[in-house]
């Protein structure tokens, strides 16, 4: 079967409902895929409240806040079609160049059969993942008991499912407290939670219950090394990174929390240029990626802010979604205004810019989009980070394409600093500098205003955010 | 292993069990690997295996590009296969059940009798003393794997030892699947344990295998030191993969002993045989074996005629990536919308394949024996998104 439409949104989570909402309300044809039987993303198996702060202004449980963001869409015209598995990018045939029908294609898989979508632009909102124990290698015995947070919530909110009586969390990061918390709510006492940090990473907001109402000790500097236990989970052998001590805990359930990885599948079976810290298809501050009329949002790009800063996303790609649309189709009736920049530089430059045309490329990973990255990025400033700055997002700025979502600057750390003294330089010229008043914090973004940026040279390097 | 090879592959296309011809190709890192490959090929080649070729460095990295630094020549051997493990072993289950064979699983066997031992007129029949209770039979045929030895001393026998040697091993992500389109093995016979990389029949590159005696036959649990060896490992051979997310780790035990061969014994009047001591070419080796078994068993007199009646092999779910799998196939949704829902999206296994699994002769036991029987959760997100709507599917089933 096949399908054609304006705009295929990936992933039905905050982000990618929030795009969808906006581009069906300007008049597009809008396709909404998601995998999952029910559309809303994360927020439907968390039950705690505090969503919908930044883009409704209100707050509300996540499983009310995903259908609402789901409803919104369909009010608004888009289609979602839900256990729809985008499973790769088809030859895609549109005859009538970039931004055509038939520009991007997507094979899906559905209990309907198997649909062929074509879409004149795609907007990737896959969202991420925790890493589980696998990836992040502790090795010993392999029992059951053994989830991430995702799985965890799965089995708790939606399965209504039980975990065992004693956790041991991994990770003290705001999601780790929601671990704890899930836990609690199936009768699981979370008996030690571990970070490899010097402190536990969380909102102040988020640690005062987590301390006061679920007591739970926090060793720090502290990883797990080993899980014990054949047939069930029995103990967790732990380690003081300061001392090399190491002793064992016993426990029935082990979560691993945060550690987060983008689900980025589709964005590296695409070719896009891969941010190698975050791995995440590199963006400019319209959430263009390398390749024309393909777009990232929420927390595929940034893993992982809140889920209101991701639907914000969702709200900023729509308006260059629709300016991708009518550059590519001048004919059409639809007239959109070009954004003016407003915290950016503005000065415009000759598109197929000469110098080095900033395309923070897959790098080392090898897989970046080559030839389309220079076309689709050209002209737009490479931003990075330094240490202990792990990823920044957007990874390029495009002068006159206006500021990036929330006109923030997302970074992640490695590394706690009470005191956030930004300063930012390009070409070896510091051209901002200014304390923040927020930490930085292992575990949870770090935001910059994009102010910050707008000393920057359109016409010079590399834009360099460190810690001074 | 040569019979064995042909068997294998002339069943799997009947059972349908997954299996890739990738090819493999032996890598020279020092000059002595590399003055060793004229040899292997000579080897090869008076073992019936002509196509192998030595090849330079740069046909190597040709194709190999992912390769580390370093090395110097290497051997082809294009008739090298991968097949899917899991598949295999079923289908020789369900097979041998469907032919009349009574499978008792979570049964062991702790003593041996002698019918008649005691003193009555029994007619010699074996008694096997179990767990769950005393089991007679005319012949005993022991394949016990790591326990083959213990089972061998109850029949009197003092003939081998079982060491358990622990294999380790890293999955890497899909991803990283093009990195390793082939098998590269380390040259055998050099110095420093060597491991290989290959792609799986499920789409990931695998790492390892690590090598160390133990003493406990359960012990598959995964170590520090394994791990850092096959990081190590993995650094020098191909940089690229070791950026990859690893999916899973595992152990495996092989069944090694102090022999270098396979200890196949008859002993006709206790009516008894042994096929222990199978390391890791027992797979490729198993159908071979198995004739071979027959024969003895025949020549004791065991078996005097072959029915004509025996069913065909299994026809068994594909779960290898290099064939069409359900979720692919336009006219099998169609004609059952449980194979166009998917349940687990990273390894893409539909509603309808976990359902078959659990309706299957041999249905799984529990959760792992579900995830080899489809792939379920045995993908890069382990269950983030999937495991708790899949163990909801295999306790819906248990609970009925």
């Amino acid at each position: 079967m096949r399908l054609t439409t304006d705009v295929a949104v990936v992933g039905g989570g905050p982000s990618g409902l929030t795009a969808a909402a906006g581009l069906a309300a300007a008049g597009l044809r809008v396709l909404v895929l998601d995998r999952e039987r029910e559309a809303g993303g994360i927020p439907r198996h968390s039950p705690h409240t505090g969503y919908g702060l930044r883009d409704l202004r209100t707050v509300m449980t996540g499983p009310a806040y995903a259908r609402l963001l789901a409803n919104r869409a369909l009010e608004a015209g888009a289609r979602v079609r839900t256990s729809a598995m985008v499973t790769g990018w088809a030859s895609a045939t549109g005859g009538d160049g970039a931004g055509g029908e038939g520009a991007h294609a997507l094979d899906v898989t559905t209990p309907e059969g198997r649909l062929r979508v074509d879409a004149r632009a795609v907007v990737l909102a896959t969202g991420a993942r925790e890493r589980p124990r696998a990836a992040r290698m502790v090795p010993g015995d392999r029992p059951p008991g053994v989830l991430t947070t995702g799985q965890l919530q799965n089995v708790v909110h939606l399965h209504h499912g039980s975990v065992g009586t004693r956790a041991v969390v991994v990770g003290a990061e705001p999601v780790s407290w929601s671990a704890a918390l899930t836990l609690r709510a199936a009768g699981c006492r979370t008996v030690l939670m571990t970070t490899e940090h010097a402190r536990a990473e969380s909102y102040a907001a988020f640690s005062v219950p987590g301390r006061a109402v679920l007591r739970v000790p926090v060793a720090t500097v502290t990883r797990v090394v080993r899980i014990n236990g054949r047939d069930a989970v029995e103990s967790v052998e732990v380690e003081d990174l300061r001392t090399g001590e190491r002793r064992t805990v016993p426990c029935d359930t082990v979560v691993f929390t945060g550690g987060w990885i983008p689900d980025n599948e589709l964005a590296r079976a695409a070719g896009l240029a891969i941010d190698p810290g975050s791995r995440s298809p590199v963006v400019d501050n319209t959430l263009a990626t390398s390749r024309p009329g393909v777009f990232a949002v929420g927390n595929l790009v940034h893993p992982v802010d809140t889920a209101d800063v991701a639907a914000l996303d969702g709200r900023h790609v729509v308006r260059h979604v629709l300016a991708y649309l009518a550059a590519a189709s001048p004919a059409a009736s639809r007239t959109v205004d070009r954004p003016a920049g407003r915290d950016l530089p503005d000065a415009a430059r000759p598109s197929g810019g000469a110098t080095s045309s900033g395309t923070r490329t897959g790098g080392e990973h090898g897989d970046a989009g080559g030839g389309e990255t220079g076309g689709m990025f050209a002209g737009a400033i490479p931003l990075r980070a330094e240490a202990p700055f792990r990823w920044v997002s957007p990874g390029l700025v495009r002068p006159g394409a206006g500021a990036p979502p929330r006109h923030r600057i997302l970074l992640w750390a490695d590394e706690h600093r009470a005191v956030a003294r930004v300063v930012v330089a390009q070409d070896g010229r510091e051209i901002a500098r200014r304390v923040l008043p927020w930490p930085v914090s292992p575990g949870r973004v770090f935001r910059v205003p994009s102010s910050l940026l707008s000393g920057a040279d359109p016409r010079g390097g590399p834009i360099v955010i460190s810690l001074g | 292993m040569r019979r064995g090879y042909e068997l294998l592959g002339g069943y799997a296309e009947r059972a349908g069990i997954p299996v890739e011809r990738t090819g493999a190709l032996l890598v020279a890192w020092t000059g002595e690997e590399l003055a060793a490959l004229d040899g292997l090929a000579d080897k090869a080649a008076r073992n019936g295996c002509r196509e192998c070729e030595v090849v330079g460095a740069d046909e190597v990295y040709r194709q190999v590009p992912a390769l580390g630094p370093g090395a110097l020549g290497g051997l082809t051997v294009p008739g090298e296969s991968i097949i899917c493990p899991w598949t295999t072993t079923l289908a020789f289950a369900t097979e041998a059940l469907a032919r009349g064979a009574a499978v008792l699983l979570n049964t062991r066997v702790d003593g041996v009798r002698r019918d008649g031992d005691g003193g009555g007129d029994g007619d010699g029949e074996t008694v096997l003393l179990t767990n769950r209770g005393p089991l007679r039979a005319r012949w005993v045929v022991n394949a016990a794997g790591l326990g083959s030895d213990a089972v061998d001393r109850l029949f009197g026998h003092e003939r081998y030892t079982v060491t358990p040697r622990r294999g380790e091993l890293l999955v890497f992500d899909k991803m990283a699947g093009p990195l390793a389109n082939r098998i590269v093995l380390p040259v055998p016979g050099s110095r420093g344990k060597g491991v290989l990389i290959s792609p799986t029949i499920y789409g990931n590159v695998m790492l390892g295998p690590t090598a160390e005696d133990l003493r406990d036959r359960a012990d598959t649990s995964t170590s520090e030191e394994g791990f850092a060896f096959l990081v190590d490992k993995g650094l020098a051979l191909m940089p690229a993969l070791m950026r990859e997310e690893v999916t899973a780790s595992y152990a495996g035990l092989r069944a090694a002993t102090e022999h270098g061969d396979y200890q196949v014994h008859l002993d006709t009047a206790r009516r008894y045989l042994v096929l222990g001591g199978i390391r890791s070419t027992g797979l490729t080796a198993s159908m071979a074996l198995a004739e071979h078994a027959a024969e003895l068993l025949a020549e004791a007199g065991l078996l005097t005629s072959v029915r004509g009646d025996v069913p065909e092999p299994p026809r068994m779910p594909n779960i290898g990536e290099a064939f069409p799998r359900p979720y692919m196939c336009d006219d099998l949704i169609a004609g059952d919308p449980a194979y166009g829902t998917v349940v687990c999206f990273c390894e893409r296994v539909t509603a309808g394949e976990i359902r078959d699994a659990l309706a299957s002769p041999l249905p799984p036991a529990d959760l792992d024996g579900l995830r080899r029987r489809t792939r379920a959760m045995m993908g890069r997100c382990q269950g983030f998104f999937c495991g708790a709507e899949i163990a909801g599917r295999l306790a819906r089933v248990e609970g009925s």
